[in-house]
């Protein structure tokens, strides 16, 4: 190799350097870019709490209300449909809620504030389809051991009228309990309860 | 005229002489085996789907409305009022079918020959490439017409990346733009959709023919034709591309056109598989559908998903399965250790192997249309029995099935008995 074949270090350094730097500044130019794709102000700003007159529910009914764009059901449970919660927590995969999400005062035996009301998010926890309420007339179609509860029509976990999850479902967890407060006897507020206006 | 025509010509190809020489390379003088079947068809079928979806979406884009409250009534308007508007629709919604099935036949065929092996790997993972972002693509268009299956499948399939530990939630968040599938979701699924996948698609599909066309096609035979030349230069077993395979695909065209046509006018919605019936009612985030399936073409992988139970309290195995079962896709040239290519020279172990791969992505096809409880349920109890659905049960053996094909493929294609391969294809 002659002088001239040989490569000039300080023109290689400059090409190396300048690459460098240029890379860098082409990386952080993509950043804006894939900032434009979170959430907007606007959507952000979107998610107020709900109010629910539950006053007029007759025992057994469900009531879907939407809160953030989401499914929120509001179940006035009978006696029968308390009793079915200890008669399957045998079948279920996190029967006491360890693993799942709900505020302090829903972690009890029924997983909500007043045992006679359930108030949940009606988005299965395995991929966020909505599930739906089959009672004890399904027991053809859900297995001769059904005592009521939800069936996601997508991937077919089921969940049981506390929104917790049985075994061999792929959902993981059960079913997320929203905050909530009830204001008087008959209203129900979706989205904030005392701990979160405390803060 | 003709000789004003040859002077016009002239006058070009003097100033862009790389025309005629790309023409020469990729057609008149491109050498391609003699000996091609009614497999080879499915290449030049998906480019001409390519070109009629792209042509087709240019013109439906025209009329209908990104946005969440107008979706919906933009494609019924398309189909009444737009003059010949239900006609660019079912052309755009059978060729996304029509697309996957020349893919998937595309696929198969390289299976068959082994054409994915040592000098295609490039055109392989090229090809694999082309075939996730076709997935991709479909999947975007999927959600524009924001009907039932539109919004709870999009939203299925967010989340799925929603389970991926730790960024997961976050994950979905920024796909999304919001905190559930919603008019901004819509708004850059239509973006992706229209420009930024077609792009890569026509990029990748650049990338997939450049491969193949400096290495040479692979044939029935899996013999590699460069190897003998005649005293021209050319393979002895090779005829150029043009007009020997442009007339043939041609008639494939012609075929492939007429079915298709039968498809658009008579049954578009092929029973529901090709355009689900819930996606005939407009998108309601509260509500989702009693049964609901993705389209037949991802149903495969919807089964295997479905199939795997969540561990440790985590759903994302599943997910990771369902990704895995596309990703391993890539490494097929280096999992298949046979010496020969071709199916009729390998032994009895791939041929099973491959018949089984058969039935089982069938299977799982199949069950990923229907619900879990499509079986029934076992009769009986049993400790290791977390679900008695049969279905599930079937889906989770061809899971185990589908995924053994790929991983004992270095086994049993190294221990195949396989025939001599001939020095000259076989017509």
């Amino acid at each position: 190799m002659n002088e001239q074949e040989k490569p000039d270090k300080t023109r290689r350094n400059l090409i190396v350097a300048t690459t460098a730097v240029g890379g860098a500044a082409a990386l952080g130019a993509a950043v804006p870019f894939a900032a434009s794709m979170w959430p907007s102000e606007r959507a952000r700003a979107a998610g107020a709490p709900v109010e629910v007159d539950i006053s007029r529910m007759a025992p057994g009914e469900l009531a879907v209300v939407e809160w953030r764009g989401k499914p929120v059901w509001v179940i006035r449970r009978t006696q029968e449909m308390l009793a079915s919660l200890k008669a399957v927590e045998a079948r279920l995969s996190d029967p006491a809620s360890k693993a799942s999400e709900q505020p302090k005062y829903a972690e009890n035996e029924y997983r909500s504030a007043k045992p006679e009301y359930m108030v949940m998010e009606g988005v299965c926890t395995h991929l966020g389809c909505s599930p739906q309420l089959k009672g004890l007339e399904a027991k053809a179609e859900m297995g001769a051991d059904w005592a009521g509860g939800f069936y996601c029509p997508c991937h077919g976990s089921k969940f049981d009228l506390a929104g917790r999850v049985f075994r061999g479902a792929p959902a993981p967890v059960n079913l997320k309990v929203p905050p909530y407060e009830f204001v008087s006897d008959g209203t129900l507020v979706i989205g904030e309860d005392k701990e979160k206006k405390g803060a | 005229m003709g000789a004003q025509l040859r002077a016009l010509w002239g006058w070009f190809d003097a100033r862009m002489p790389s025309v005629a020489e790309q023409w020469r390379i990729h057609a008149a003088n491109y050498y391609a085996p003699k000996n091609f079947n009614f497999w080879y068809f499915f290449g030049a079928l998906a480019m001409l789907v390519l070109g009629i979806q792209i042509v087709s979406g240019i013109f439906l884009t025209m009329n209908y409305k990104p946005d969440a409250n107008l979706a919906f009534g933009s494609v019924e308007y398309i189909m009444r009022d737009v003059p010949g508007g239900w006609l660019l629709r079912y052309i755009h919604s059978t060729g996304a079918s029509a697309f996957f099935v020349v893919v998937y036949l595309h696929m198969f065929r390289g299976l068959l020959y082994g054409s994915y092996k040592q000098p295609r790997e490039l055109v392989w993972i090229f090809g694999v490439l082309i075939y996730l972002t076709l997935m991709g693509e479909a999947f975007f268009g999927y959600l524009l017409p924001w009907g039932q299956m539109s919004y709870w499948g999009a939203q299925v399939i967010v989340n799925l990346f929603g389970t991926v530990p730790l960024i997961g939630p976050d994950l979905a968040l920024w796909i999304r733009g919001d905190y559930v599938v919603s008019d901004a979701t819509l708004n850059r699924f239509f973006a992706l959709h229209v420009i930024a996948f077609p792009l890569v698609l026509l990029g990748l599909v650049v990338a997939h023919i450049l491969a193949l066309h400096d290495v040479g096609s692979n044939n029935p035979d899996g013999i590699e034709i460069k190897k003998l030349k005649g005293p021209d230069g050319h393979p002895l077993d090779g005829i150029p591309f043009h007009p020997y395979y442009t007339v043939k695909d041609l008639m494939g065209a012609v075929l492939f056109l007429a079915i298709f046509c039968f498809i658009m006018f008579f049954v578009p919605e092929v029973g529901g598989y090709f355009l689900e019936y819930n996606n005939f009612i407009p998108a309601d985030p509260l509500k989702t559908p009693q049964h609901i399936a993705p389209v037949w073409y991802f149903t495969p992988y919807y089964s295997i998903l479905r199939a795997v139970p969540p561990l440790f309290h985590s759903q994302f195995p599943g997910v990771l399965a369902m990704g895995v079962a596309t990703m391993i896709l890539f490494f097929l040239p280096w999992l298949d250790r046979s010496p020969v290519k071709s199916i009729r020279y390998r032994g009895n172990l791939y041929k099973g192997a491959l018949a089984l791969f058969v039935v089982v992505f069938l299977v799982l096809g199949y069950l990923g249309t229907e619900p879990t409880t499509v079986w029934g349920q076992f009769g009986f109890d049993a400790f290791f029995l977390d679900t008695k659905d049969v279905a599930t049960w079937v889906a989770r053996i061809c899971t185990v099935l589908y995924f053994a094909f790929f991983f004992l493929m270095p086994w049993y294609t190294a221990r195949d008995k396989v025939l001599p391969v001939p020095e000259r294809v076989t017509v």
